[in-house]
Protein backbone atom coordinates (compact mmCIF):
# COMPACT_ATOMS: atom_id res chain seq x y z
CA UNK A 1 0.00 0.00 0.00
CA UNK A 2 1.53 3.30 -1.10
CA UNK A 3 1.70 6.41 1.09
CA UNK A 4 2.44 8.67 -1.86
CA UNK A 5 0.10 11.68 -2.18
CA UNK A 6 -2.51 12.05 -4.90
CA UNK A 7 -3.21 15.14 -7.00
CA UNK A 8 -6.74 16.46 -7.45
CA UNK A 9 -7.95 19.14 -9.86
CA UNK A 10 -11.30 20.75 -9.09
CA UNK A 11 -13.12 22.86 -11.69
CA UNK A 12 -9.75 23.96 -12.97
CA UNK A 13 -9.57 26.31 -15.95
CA UNK A 14 -6.08 27.08 -17.17
CA UNK A 15 -4.66 29.44 -19.75
CA UNK A 16 -2.59 32.55 -20.33
CA UNK A 17 -3.60 36.16 -19.80
CA UNK A 18 -7.19 35.25 -19.02
CA UNK A 19 -7.60 33.23 -22.26
CA UNK A 20 -8.53 29.65 -21.36
CA UNK A 21 -6.57 26.80 -22.99
CA UNK A 22 -8.30 23.94 -21.14
CA UNK A 23 -11.51 24.45 -19.18
CA UNK A 24 -13.27 22.83 -16.29
CA UNK A 25 -10.89 20.02 -15.37
CA UNK A 26 -12.05 17.66 -12.62
CA UNK A 27 -9.41 14.96 -12.34
CA UNK A 28 -7.98 12.86 -9.53
CA UNK A 29 -4.49 11.48 -10.21
CA UNK A 30 -4.09 8.50 -7.85
CA UNK A 31 -1.23 8.47 -5.31
CA UNK A 32 1.61 5.98 -5.84
CA UNK A 33 0.69 5.45 -9.49
CA UNK A 34 2.08 6.62 -12.79
CA UNK A 35 -0.42 8.94 -14.45
CA UNK A 36 0.00 10.24 -17.94
CA UNK A 37 -1.47 13.31 -19.57
CA UNK A 38 -1.56 12.90 -23.34
CA UNK A 39 -3.00 14.87 -26.22
CA UNK A 40 -2.09 16.45 -29.51
CA UNK A 41 0.25 19.39 -29.93
CA UNK A 42 -1.27 22.55 -28.44
CA UNK A 43 -3.83 20.60 -26.43
CA UNK A 44 -2.63 22.18 -23.16
CA UNK A 45 -0.59 19.34 -21.63
CA UNK A 46 2.46 21.43 -20.77
CA UNK A 47 0.21 24.33 -19.75
CA UNK A 48 -1.51 22.00 -17.28
CA UNK A 49 1.87 20.95 -15.90
CA UNK A 50 2.98 24.58 -15.47
CA UNK A 51 -0.22 25.28 -13.51
CA UNK A 52 0.13 22.19 -11.33
CA UNK A 53 3.72 23.26 -10.60
CA UNK A 54 2.46 26.75 -9.72
CA UNK A 55 4.57 28.42 -12.37
CA UNK A 56 1.33 29.97 -13.63
CA UNK A 57 -1.78 30.92 -11.65
CA UNK A 58 -4.98 29.20 -12.88
CA UNK A 59 -7.84 31.25 -14.31
CA UNK A 60 -10.21 29.51 -11.89
CA UNK A 61 -10.49 26.34 -9.83
CA UNK A 62 -8.29 24.57 -7.30
CA UNK A 63 -5.38 22.12 -7.26
CA UNK A 64 -4.91 19.78 -4.29
CA UNK A 65 -1.76 17.79 -3.51
CA UNK A 66 -1.75 15.40 -0.59
CA UNK A 67 -4.86 17.14 0.78
CA UNK A 68 -3.39 20.67 0.60
CA UNK A 69 -4.99 23.24 -1.67
CA UNK A 70 -1.75 24.57 -3.17
CA UNK A 71 -3.01 27.95 -4.40
CA UNK A 72 -3.24 29.43 -0.92
CA UNK A 73 -0.33 27.87 0.94
CA UNK A 74 1.78 29.92 3.32
CA UNK A 75 5.38 30.57 2.23
CA UNK A 76 6.69 27.88 4.57
CA UNK A 77 4.20 25.26 3.41
CA UNK A 78 4.85 26.07 -0.24
CA UNK A 79 8.55 25.60 0.50
CA UNK A 80 7.80 22.19 2.05
CA UNK A 81 5.69 21.19 -0.94
CA UNK A 82 8.41 22.15 -3.42
CA UNK A 83 11.03 20.23 -1.50
CA UNK A 84 8.84 17.12 -1.63
CA UNK A 85 8.46 17.18 -5.40
CA UNK A 86 10.85 16.77 -8.30
CA UNK A 87 10.51 17.89 -11.89
CA UNK A 88 12.15 16.57 -15.02
CA UNK A 89 11.95 19.38 -17.56
CA UNK A 90 11.72 18.74 -21.29
CA UNK A 91 15.38 19.58 -21.97
CA UNK A 92 16.63 18.83 -18.46
CA UNK A 93 16.90 22.57 -17.58
CA UNK A 94 20.33 22.01 -16.05
CA UNK A 95 22.08 25.22 -14.99
CA UNK A 96 24.62 25.80 -17.76
CA UNK A 97 27.23 27.43 -15.53
CA UNK A 98 27.47 24.47 -13.12
CA UNK A 99 29.00 21.03 -13.60
CA UNK A 100 26.63 18.06 -13.50
CA UNK A 101 27.61 17.24 -9.90
CA UNK A 102 26.98 20.82 -8.73
CA UNK A 103 23.64 20.92 -10.56
CA UNK A 104 22.52 17.81 -8.72
CA UNK A 105 24.02 18.88 -5.41
CA UNK A 106 22.28 22.27 -5.56
CA UNK A 107 19.02 21.34 -3.76
CA UNK A 108 20.98 19.43 -1.10
CA UNK A 109 23.31 22.39 -0.48
CA UNK A 110 20.36 24.78 -0.27
CA UNK A 111 17.95 22.73 1.84
CA UNK A 112 19.88 20.22 3.97
CA UNK A 113 22.55 20.22 6.67
CA UNK A 114 24.61 17.47 5.01
CA UNK A 115 28.37 17.86 4.93
CA UNK A 116 29.94 18.19 1.47
CA UNK A 117 31.23 14.60 1.63
CA UNK A 118 27.73 13.23 2.30
CA UNK A 119 26.28 15.44 -0.46
CA UNK A 120 28.78 14.04 -2.94
CA UNK A 121 27.89 10.47 -1.90
CA UNK A 122 24.20 11.13 -2.58
CA UNK A 123 25.01 12.84 -5.89
CA UNK A 124 27.20 9.92 -6.97
CA UNK A 125 24.43 7.48 -6.00
CA UNK A 126 21.76 9.32 -7.98
CA UNK A 127 23.99 9.66 -11.02
CA UNK A 128 24.76 5.96 -10.92
CA UNK A 129 21.03 5.20 -10.65
CA UNK A 130 20.47 6.96 -13.97
CA UNK A 131 23.62 5.50 -15.52
CA UNK A 132 25.69 8.69 -15.50
CA UNK A 133 28.26 7.85 -12.83
CA UNK A 134 31.03 8.93 -15.21
CA UNK A 135 29.55 12.37 -16.01
CA UNK A 136 30.16 13.98 -12.62
CA UNK A 137 32.62 16.61 -13.86
CA UNK A 138 31.03 17.43 -17.19
CA UNK A 139 29.11 20.59 -17.98
CA UNK A 140 25.52 20.27 -19.33
CA UNK A 141 26.59 21.40 -22.81
CA UNK A 142 28.98 18.44 -22.95
CA UNK A 143 26.09 15.96 -22.56
CA UNK A 144 23.92 14.48 -25.30
CA UNK A 145 20.13 15.07 -25.24
CA UNK A 146 19.46 11.72 -23.55
CA UNK A 147 22.23 12.24 -21.00
CA UNK A 148 20.88 15.70 -20.17
CA UNK A 149 17.47 14.19 -19.50
CA UNK A 150 18.95 11.51 -17.27
CA UNK A 151 20.99 14.14 -15.42
CA UNK A 152 17.77 16.14 -15.03
CA UNK A 153 16.12 13.03 -13.63
CA UNK A 154 18.98 12.56 -11.15
CA UNK A 155 18.49 16.15 -9.97
CA UNK A 156 14.72 15.66 -9.71
CA UNK A 157 15.31 12.58 -7.52
CA UNK A 158 18.04 13.96 -5.29
CA UNK A 159 15.70 15.07 -2.48
CA UNK A 160 13.75 11.77 -2.47
CA UNK A 161 10.56 13.41 -3.75
CA UNK A 162 7.09 12.03 -3.11
CA UNK A 163 5.78 13.38 -6.40
CA UNK A 164 7.72 13.40 -9.65
CA UNK A 165 6.58 15.44 -12.66
CA UNK A 166 8.01 14.79 -16.10
CA UNK A 167 7.50 17.03 -19.12
CA UNK A 168 7.84 15.07 -22.39
CA UNK A 169 10.59 12.80 -21.03
CA UNK A 170 11.06 10.88 -24.29
CA UNK A 171 10.79 13.71 -26.82
CA UNK A 172 13.80 13.94 -29.10
CA UNK A 173 15.15 10.55 -28.08
CA UNK A 174 15.60 7.52 -30.32
CA UNK A 175 13.25 4.53 -29.68
CA UNK A 176 15.87 2.55 -27.73
CA UNK A 177 16.76 5.51 -25.54
CA UNK A 178 13.02 6.25 -25.05
CA UNK A 179 12.37 2.69 -23.91
CA UNK A 180 15.37 2.86 -21.56
CA UNK A 181 14.14 6.12 -20.02
CA UNK A 182 10.62 4.69 -19.63
CA UNK A 183 12.06 1.68 -17.83
CA UNK A 184 14.13 3.95 -15.63
CA UNK A 185 11.09 6.03 -14.66
CA UNK A 186 9.16 2.91 -13.75
CA UNK A 187 12.02 1.58 -11.61
CA UNK A 188 12.39 4.95 -9.86
CA UNK A 189 8.70 5.10 -9.10
CA UNK A 190 8.75 1.67 -7.50
CA UNK A 191 12.03 2.27 -5.69
CA UNK A 192 11.08 5.65 -4.21
CA UNK A 193 7.32 4.94 -3.79
CA UNK A 194 6.30 8.07 -5.65
CA UNK A 195 3.33 9.51 -7.42
CA UNK A 196 4.37 10.25 -10.96
CA UNK A 197 2.68 12.60 -13.41
CA UNK A 198 4.06 12.44 -16.93
CA UNK A 199 3.06 14.75 -19.76
CA UNK A 200 3.75 13.18 -23.13
CA UNK A 201 2.54 12.60 -26.64
CA UNK A 202 4.44 9.32 -26.90
CA UNK A 203 1.73 6.66 -27.25
CA UNK A 204 4.12 3.72 -26.86
CA UNK A 205 5.28 5.15 -23.52
CA UNK A 206 1.66 5.57 -22.50
CA UNK A 207 0.77 2.00 -23.42
CA UNK A 208 3.84 0.62 -21.63
CA UNK A 209 3.78 2.62 -18.42
CA UNK A 210 0.55 4.36 -17.55
CA UNK A 211 -1.66 3.26 -14.65
CA UNK A 212 -3.99 6.21 -15.24
CA UNK A 213 -4.46 8.25 -18.42
CA UNK A 214 -5.91 11.68 -19.09
CA UNK A 215 -6.45 12.80 -22.68
CA UNK A 216 -6.71 16.52 -23.38
CA UNK A 217 -8.08 17.99 -26.60
CA UNK A 218 -10.54 20.52 -27.95
CA UNK A 219 -9.97 22.67 -24.85
CA UNK A 220 -11.24 20.08 -22.37
CA UNK A 221 -10.58 16.70 -20.81
CA UNK A 222 -11.69 14.09 -23.35
CA UNK A 223 -10.94 11.03 -21.27
CA UNK A 224 -9.73 9.90 -17.87
CA UNK A 225 -9.32 6.33 -16.78
CA UNK A 226 -7.10 3.29 -17.21
CA UNK A 227 -5.28 2.40 -20.39
CA UNK A 228 -7.57 -0.62 -20.87
CA UNK A 229 -10.65 1.63 -20.76
CA UNK A 230 -9.02 4.02 -23.21
CA UNK A 231 -8.22 1.26 -25.70
CA UNK A 232 -11.91 0.25 -25.73
CA UNK A 233 -13.18 3.77 -26.48
CA UNK A 234 -15.51 4.38 -29.40
CA UNK A 235 -15.04 8.16 -29.40
CA UNK A 236 -13.97 9.19 -32.93
CA UNK A 237 -11.37 11.78 -31.85
CA UNK A 238 -9.78 9.42 -29.33
CA UNK A 239 -9.77 6.52 -31.80
CA UNK A 240 -8.04 8.69 -34.39
CA UNK A 241 -5.52 9.78 -31.76
CA UNK A 242 -4.85 6.21 -30.59
CA UNK A 243 -4.66 4.78 -34.13
CA UNK A 244 -2.54 7.72 -35.29
CA UNK A 245 -5.03 8.22 -38.13
CA UNK A 246 -4.97 11.67 -39.69
CA UNK A 247 -8.23 13.46 -40.31
CA UNK A 248 -9.74 12.48 -43.66
CA UNK A 249 -9.57 15.24 -46.24
CA UNK A 250 -12.07 15.82 -48.99
CA UNK A 251 -10.08 18.58 -50.73
CA UNK A 252 -6.60 17.88 -52.14
CA UNK A 253 -3.79 19.22 -49.93
CA UNK A 254 -1.42 20.34 -52.68
CA UNK A 255 -3.20 22.83 -54.88
CA UNK A 256 -0.25 24.94 -56.01
CA UNK A 257 1.92 23.96 -59.01
CA UNK A 258 5.73 23.66 -58.47
CA UNK A 259 7.65 26.94 -58.53
CA UNK A 260 8.37 28.08 -62.08
CA UNK A 261 12.15 27.94 -62.68
CA UNK A 262 11.93 31.22 -64.63
CA UNK A 263 11.04 32.94 -61.37
CA UNK A 264 14.30 31.87 -59.72
CA UNK A 265 17.08 34.49 -59.51
CA UNK A 266 19.59 31.76 -60.36
CA UNK A 267 18.18 28.87 -62.39
CA UNK A 268 19.11 25.81 -60.34
CA UNK A 269 16.27 23.57 -61.50
CA UNK A 270 18.59 21.13 -63.32
CA UNK A 271 21.43 21.30 -60.80
CA UNK A 272 20.78 17.90 -59.22
CA UNK A 273 19.54 16.17 -62.40
CA UNK A 274 21.96 13.57 -63.75
CA UNK B 1 -13.97 52.15 -43.18
CA UNK B 2 -15.85 51.20 -40.09
CA UNK B 3 -12.59 50.18 -38.50
CA UNK B 4 -11.03 53.52 -39.38
CA UNK B 5 -13.98 55.34 -37.98
CA UNK B 6 -13.59 53.49 -34.71
CA UNK B 7 -9.92 54.41 -34.64
CA UNK B 8 -8.56 50.86 -34.57
CA UNK B 9 -6.49 51.08 -37.76
CA UNK B 10 -4.58 54.31 -37.13
CA UNK B 11 -5.16 54.31 -33.40
CA UNK B 12 -2.82 56.34 -31.24
CA UNK B 13 -2.50 54.96 -27.71
CA UNK B 14 -4.25 57.12 -25.17
CA UNK B 15 -1.72 59.08 -23.07
CA UNK B 16 -3.27 57.69 -19.90
CA UNK B 17 -2.75 54.11 -21.08
CA UNK B 18 0.87 54.83 -21.97
CA UNK B 19 1.42 56.59 -18.66
CA UNK B 20 -0.13 53.67 -16.81
CA UNK B 21 2.15 51.20 -18.61
CA UNK B 22 5.21 53.31 -17.84
CA UNK B 23 4.12 53.65 -14.19
CA UNK B 24 3.56 49.87 -14.01
CA UNK B 25 7.00 49.16 -15.39
CA UNK B 26 8.70 51.69 -13.12
CA UNK B 27 6.85 50.24 -10.13
CA UNK B 28 7.89 46.70 -11.05
CA UNK B 29 11.49 47.88 -11.56
CA UNK B 30 11.51 49.58 -8.17
CA UNK B 31 10.16 46.50 -6.39
CA UNK B 32 12.67 44.33 -8.26
CA UNK B 33 15.47 46.61 -7.03
CA UNK B 34 14.24 46.54 -3.42
CA UNK B 35 13.93 42.75 -3.43
CA UNK B 36 17.40 42.22 -4.85
CA UNK B 37 18.88 44.69 -2.35
CA UNK B 38 17.17 42.92 0.55
CA UNK B 39 18.29 39.48 -0.67
CA UNK B 40 21.97 40.51 -0.84
CA UNK B 41 22.18 39.70 2.86
CA UNK B 42 20.32 36.38 2.75
CA UNK B 43 22.89 34.13 4.39
CA UNK B 44 26.57 33.24 4.04
CA UNK B 45 25.86 31.31 0.87
CA UNK B 46 25.68 34.64 -0.93
CA UNK B 47 29.34 35.45 -0.25
CA UNK B 48 30.89 32.95 -2.66
CA UNK B 49 28.40 33.84 -5.41
CA UNK B 50 29.11 37.55 -4.88
CA UNK B 51 32.87 36.99 -5.06
CA UNK B 52 32.40 35.14 -8.36
CA UNK B 53 30.38 38.08 -9.70
CA UNK B 54 32.95 40.61 -8.46
CA UNK B 55 35.54 38.69 -10.45
CA UNK B 56 33.35 38.82 -13.57
CA UNK B 57 32.02 42.38 -13.26
CA UNK B 58 34.99 43.99 -11.53
CA UNK B 59 38.27 42.16 -12.11
CA UNK B 60 37.60 41.23 -15.73
CA UNK B 61 36.68 44.86 -16.52
CA UNK B 62 39.95 46.33 -15.24
CA UNK B 63 41.72 46.26 -18.60
CA UNK B 64 38.82 47.94 -20.45
CA UNK B 65 38.51 50.61 -17.76
CA UNK B 66 42.26 51.21 -17.84
CA UNK B 67 42.24 51.62 -21.60
CA UNK B 68 39.26 53.97 -21.67
CA UNK B 69 40.61 55.94 -18.68
CA UNK B 70 44.01 56.34 -20.33
CA UNK B 71 42.65 57.65 -23.64
CA UNK B 72 40.06 59.89 -21.99
CA UNK B 73 42.76 61.41 -19.78
CA UNK B 74 45.10 61.86 -22.74
CA UNK B 75 42.44 63.59 -24.83
CA UNK B 76 41.43 65.82 -21.92
CA UNK B 77 45.08 66.70 -21.27
CA UNK B 78 45.62 67.64 -24.89
CA UNK B 79 42.40 69.62 -25.44
CA UNK B 80 42.61 71.49 -22.17
CA UNK B 81 46.29 72.32 -22.69
CA UNK B 82 45.59 73.91 -26.09
CA UNK B 83 42.53 75.77 -24.76
CA UNK B 84 44.28 77.04 -21.61
CA UNK B 85 47.57 77.87 -23.32
CA UNK B 86 45.86 80.39 -25.61
CA UNK B 87 45.42 82.73 -22.67
CA UNK B 88 48.45 81.60 -20.70
CA UNK B 89 46.55 79.55 -18.15
CA UNK B 90 48.15 76.16 -18.86
CA UNK B 91 49.03 75.96 -15.18
CA UNK B 92 45.40 75.09 -14.57
CA UNK B 93 45.62 71.95 -16.67
CA UNK B 94 45.73 69.73 -13.55
CA UNK B 95 42.63 71.46 -12.13
CA UNK B 96 40.66 70.96 -15.34
CA UNK B 97 41.60 67.32 -15.80
CA UNK B 98 41.06 66.43 -12.15
CA UNK B 99 37.64 68.09 -11.77
CA UNK B 100 36.32 66.83 -15.11
CA UNK B 101 37.43 63.30 -14.36
CA UNK B 102 36.55 62.93 -10.70
CA UNK B 103 33.20 64.71 -10.83
CA UNK B 104 31.85 63.66 -14.22
CA UNK B 105 33.75 61.62 -16.72
CA UNK B 106 35.08 58.81 -14.56
CA UNK B 107 31.73 57.76 -13.01
CA UNK B 108 29.77 58.22 -16.27
CA UNK B 109 32.22 56.59 -18.67
CA UNK B 110 32.99 53.73 -16.27
CA UNK B 111 29.28 53.05 -15.87
CA UNK B 112 28.66 53.12 -19.62
CA UNK B 113 31.61 50.82 -20.29
CA UNK B 114 30.47 48.44 -17.55
CA UNK B 115 26.96 48.46 -19.02
CA UNK B 116 28.39 47.35 -22.35
CA UNK B 117 30.73 44.75 -20.91
CA UNK B 118 28.98 43.33 -17.85
CA UNK B 119 25.40 44.64 -17.98
CA UNK B 120 24.68 43.17 -21.41
CA UNK B 121 26.17 39.85 -20.28
CA UNK B 122 23.97 39.84 -17.18
CA UNK B 123 20.84 40.41 -19.29
CA UNK B 124 21.79 37.74 -21.79
CA UNK B 125 22.70 35.20 -19.08
CA UNK B 126 19.46 35.66 -17.15
CA UNK B 127 17.42 35.83 -20.37
CA UNK B 128 18.83 32.55 -21.67
CA UNK B 129 18.19 30.96 -18.28
CA UNK B 130 14.60 32.17 -18.48
CA UNK B 131 13.86 30.81 -21.95
CA UNK B 132 15.58 27.47 -21.26
CA UNK B 133 13.45 26.87 -18.13
CA UNK B 134 16.47 27.14 -15.80
CA UNK B 135 14.77 29.85 -13.74
CA UNK B 136 11.63 27.68 -13.53
CA UNK B 137 13.85 24.82 -12.38
CA UNK B 138 15.28 26.99 -9.59
CA UNK B 139 11.77 27.99 -8.51
CA UNK B 140 10.65 24.36 -8.47
CA UNK B 141 13.71 23.42 -6.37
CA UNK B 142 12.53 26.08 -3.90
CA UNK B 143 15.58 28.23 -4.63
CA UNK B 144 14.60 31.88 -4.98
CA UNK B 145 15.97 32.93 -8.41
CA UNK B 146 16.20 36.53 -7.24
CA UNK B 147 18.43 35.48 -4.36
CA UNK B 148 20.43 33.00 -6.39
CA UNK B 149 20.90 35.02 -9.58
CA UNK B 150 20.19 38.71 -9.09
CA UNK B 151 21.26 39.58 -5.52
CA UNK B 152 24.95 38.53 -5.96
CA UNK B 153 25.14 40.60 -9.16
CA UNK B 154 23.67 43.58 -7.32
CA UNK B 155 26.19 43.28 -4.47
CA UNK B 156 29.04 42.91 -6.98
CA UNK B 157 27.91 45.99 -8.94
CA UNK B 158 27.61 48.11 -5.79
CA UNK B 159 31.19 47.17 -4.84
CA UNK B 160 32.81 47.11 -8.27
CA UNK B 161 31.47 50.33 -9.80
CA UNK B 162 33.08 52.74 -7.26
CA UNK B 163 36.36 50.82 -7.19
CA UNK B 164 36.58 50.80 -10.98
CA UNK B 165 35.67 54.50 -11.04
CA UNK B 166 38.56 55.22 -8.66
CA UNK B 167 40.84 53.20 -10.91
CA UNK B 168 39.56 55.15 -13.95
CA UNK B 169 40.40 58.40 -12.13
CA UNK B 170 43.97 57.32 -11.43
CA UNK B 171 44.65 56.20 -14.97
CA UNK B 172 42.94 59.26 -16.49
CA UNK B 173 44.98 61.69 -14.35
CA UNK B 174 48.09 59.85 -15.45
CA UNK B 175 46.89 60.06 -19.10
CA UNK B 176 46.41 63.84 -18.72
CA UNK B 177 49.93 64.11 -17.34
CA UNK B 178 51.27 62.04 -20.23
CA UNK B 179 49.97 64.37 -22.94
CA UNK B 180 49.88 67.69 -21.05
CA UNK B 181 53.26 67.40 -19.35
CA UNK B 182 55.33 64.85 -21.24
CA UNK B 183 54.18 65.58 -24.80
CA UNK B 184 53.14 69.24 -24.73
CA UNK B 185 55.48 70.58 -22.06
CA UNK B 186 53.29 71.79 -19.19
CA UNK B 187 55.05 72.02 -15.82
CA UNK B 188 54.95 68.70 -14.00
CA UNK B 189 55.05 70.10 -10.47
CA UNK B 190 52.27 72.58 -11.21
CA UNK B 191 50.15 69.86 -12.82
CA UNK B 192 50.25 67.54 -9.80
CA UNK B 193 49.96 70.31 -7.26
CA UNK B 194 46.86 71.65 -9.06
CA UNK B 195 45.38 68.13 -9.13
CA UNK B 196 45.94 67.89 -5.39
CA UNK B 197 44.76 71.37 -4.42
CA UNK B 198 41.69 71.56 -6.64
CA UNK B 199 40.07 68.38 -5.41
CA UNK B 200 37.97 68.51 -2.24
CA UNK B 201 36.81 65.44 -0.39
CA UNK B 202 33.31 66.36 -1.53
CA UNK B 203 34.38 65.92 -5.17
CA UNK B 204 35.72 62.44 -4.53
CA UNK B 205 32.75 61.54 -2.36
CA UNK B 206 30.36 62.83 -5.03
CA UNK B 207 32.09 60.71 -7.69
CA UNK B 208 31.74 57.63 -5.50
CA UNK B 209 28.07 58.36 -4.76
CA UNK B 210 27.43 58.65 -8.49
CA UNK B 211 29.26 55.38 -9.17
CA UNK B 212 27.25 53.52 -6.52
CA UNK B 213 23.95 54.86 -7.84
CA UNK B 214 24.93 54.05 -11.43
CA UNK B 215 25.83 50.51 -10.31
CA UNK B 216 22.43 50.16 -8.66
CA UNK B 217 20.60 51.44 -11.75
CA UNK B 218 22.59 49.43 -14.30
CA UNK B 219 22.25 46.19 -12.36
CA UNK B 220 18.52 46.68 -11.77
CA UNK B 221 17.75 47.51 -15.40
CA UNK B 222 19.94 44.78 -16.91
CA UNK B 223 18.76 42.02 -14.57
CA UNK B 224 15.12 43.13 -14.87
CA UNK B 225 15.22 43.01 -18.67
CA UNK B 226 16.72 39.51 -18.61
CA UNK B 227 14.43 38.21 -15.88
CA UNK B 228 11.27 39.22 -17.74
CA UNK B 229 12.47 38.31 -21.25
CA UNK B 230 9.61 35.81 -21.58
CA UNK B 231 6.97 38.51 -21.11
CA UNK B 232 8.14 40.41 -24.19
CA UNK B 233 5.23 40.04 -26.60
CA UNK B 234 6.14 39.11 -30.17
CA UNK B 235 9.80 38.43 -29.33
CA UNK B 236 10.00 34.99 -27.80
CA UNK B 237 13.09 32.79 -27.60
CA UNK B 238 16.55 33.92 -28.73
CA UNK B 239 15.13 37.00 -30.46
CA UNK B 240 13.55 38.03 -27.16
CA UNK B 241 16.93 37.70 -25.41
CA UNK B 242 18.67 39.82 -28.04
CA UNK B 243 15.88 42.41 -27.81
CA UNK B 244 16.13 42.46 -24.02
CA UNK B 245 19.90 42.87 -24.17
CA UNK B 246 19.62 45.80 -26.58
CA UNK B 247 16.92 47.39 -24.43
CA UNK B 248 18.96 46.92 -21.27
CA UNK B 249 22.02 48.65 -22.73
CA UNK B 250 20.08 51.53 -24.28
CA UNK B 251 17.93 52.13 -21.20
CA UNK B 252 20.95 51.90 -18.88
CA UNK B 253 22.94 54.45 -20.91
CA UNK B 254 20.03 56.90 -21.04
CA UNK B 255 19.33 56.46 -17.32
CA UNK B 256 23.03 56.94 -16.47
CA UNK B 257 23.14 60.28 -18.30
CA UNK B 258 19.82 61.46 -16.87
CA UNK B 259 20.80 60.41 -13.35
CA UNK B 260 24.17 62.12 -13.81
CA UNK B 261 22.47 65.44 -14.51
CA UNK B 262 20.20 65.07 -11.47
CA UNK B 263 23.02 63.97 -9.18
CA UNK B 264 25.33 66.76 -10.34
CA UNK B 265 22.57 69.29 -9.61
CA UNK B 266 22.06 67.84 -6.14
CA UNK B 267 25.67 67.22 -5.15
CA UNK B 268 27.43 70.42 -6.18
Amino acid sequence: MSNAPGIRLENLTIGYGGNPVVSDLNIEFPGGKLSMVVGGSGSGKSTLLRHVLQLQPPISGDIFMGGHEIGHLSRRKRSCLRQRMGVLFQDGAMLGSLRVRDNIALPLREHTRFKEKQIMEIVQNRLELVGLGHALDLYPNELSGGMRKRAGLARALVMDPQILFCDEPTSGLDPVMSAELDQLLLEMMRHFDMTMLVVTHDLSSMRGLADFVVVLGEGRCLFQGTIEELEKTEDAYLRRFLDRAPEERTAPRLTMPPIDSKMMKINCSDFLSE
Amino acid sequence: MAEKAQGTVFSIPMPTAVLRRVADELGALFLFMLESLALMFAGFGQVSKTIRQIYFIGVQSVSVIALIGLFTGMVMGMQLYYALATFGADGFLGTGVALAMVRELAPVLSAIMLTGRAGSAMTAEIGVMRISEQIDALTIMDINPMRYLVAPKMAACLLSFPILTAFFNLIALWGGWLTGVKLLGANEGVYWSRVQSSLDWSDIEGGFIKAIIFGLLVCTICCFEGYFTHTRSGHAGPEGVSQSTTNAVVKSCVVILAADYILTSLLW
